[in-house]
């Protein structure tokens, strides 16, 4: 049986990489947005294995709760994605200015 | 090693690595490719813990549906990938570091974390003995957490409609089919009928 520490230390590894994806690709949205499903999904894995630790089943309901969030998520920010090239022509972040002052 | 070990490292490594392979592949393409090899390789990670149904949720949702969704938006949208990649060098040091500092401030609060003596009688739902980890699922999800289950569908449902209205455009100067009028239309107006005599036109 493999330890509770193994999975965090996936899950903390797998969050700092979504991080540093965010960091790394300052310019594209999609890429950002891939990262933070990345994040979210360490997160599921840190709920997983603590609920599986402790024989209690509310870590896996509240993944069922994140999951459903980072669907919502996914499509509202793709929907906006795609809206905003239709109207720019550009995905870049720094582009991104249409409401400034 | 047991066999359930070498899986889970199987597994973690798959799932790491991806991970890295979505933040650094130049096409986005390949990225939205890796991110699905981290979410297969994250499905394992949750049937080795017993979560089978969570797992195949992942893999409907995730590989199934955000993927798919993100593969679509990326071929779709006409964008050059490689200008927005181009400051990757300029980058990298910062993320590095910020990566490395946030890493170690998990480990230390990691290293300080002990289980509540308590902990294993608070708990607030425990999994029954010999049941599918299905059916206790939705025992609880049904019975114990239905408001929340609704306001889950509630988000979904908000979702849908915003990405629709976000969406839909009605561009004008387009040719549209329109059903009731096609429907309506009364062939009495639009036929004539001609008796042409053989031999002569109209």
């Amino acid at each position: 049986m493999v330890g509770i520490e193994h999975y965090i230390t996936v899950a903390a590894t797998l969050f700092v990489i979504g991080i540093f994806g965010i960091f790394l690709n300052r310019k594209n949205v999609i890429v950002i947005l891939m990262s933070i499903e990345l994040i979210l999904l360490s997160v599921n894995i840190n709920l997983v294995a603590f609920s599986a630790e402790h024989g209690d089943l509310t870590g896996q309901v509240f993944t069922l709760f994140v999951l459903t969030v980072a669907a919502a998520e996914a499509a509202i920010g793709l929907a906006i994605l795609v809206v905003f090239f239709r109207n720019r022509g550009t995905i870049d972040v720094e582009d991104v200015n249409v409401m400034k002052g | 090693m047991t066999l359930a070990g070498f899986a889970f490292y199987v597994f973690a490594i798959v799932t790491v690595a991806s991970g890295l392979m979505v933040t650094v592949s130049r096409n986005p393409v390949h990225a939205v490719l890796w991110l699905i090899s981290a979410f297969v390789g994250a499905t394992g990670l949750f049937v080795l813990l017993g979560a089978e149904f969570v797992a195949m949720l992942l893999l409907i949702v995730y590989v199934g549906a955000v993927a798919v969704l993100f593969l679509f938006v990326v071929m779709m949208l006409d964008v050059d990938f490689a200008a927005l990649k181009g400051e990757l060098a300029r980058a990298m040091p910062l993320g590095l570091l910020i990566g490395i500092v946030l890493l170690m401030q998990i480990a230390i609060g990691l290293g300080a974390w002990e289980s509540a003596s308590q902990a294993h009688a608070l708990r607030p739902s425990p999994a029954p003995e010999g049941v599918h980890n299905a059916r206790a699922l939705g025992l609880l999800i049904y019975d114990k957490y239905i408001y929340l289950f609704q306001a889950a569908a509630m988000v979904l449902l908000v979702a849908m409609i915003g990405a629709i209205l976000l969406t839909l455009r009605h561009r004008t100067g387009i040719k549209r089919q329109n059903v009731l009028e096609q429907m309506w239309r009364d062939p009495a107006k639009t036929l004539e009928m001609k008796d042409v005599k053989p031999g002569q036109g109209l």
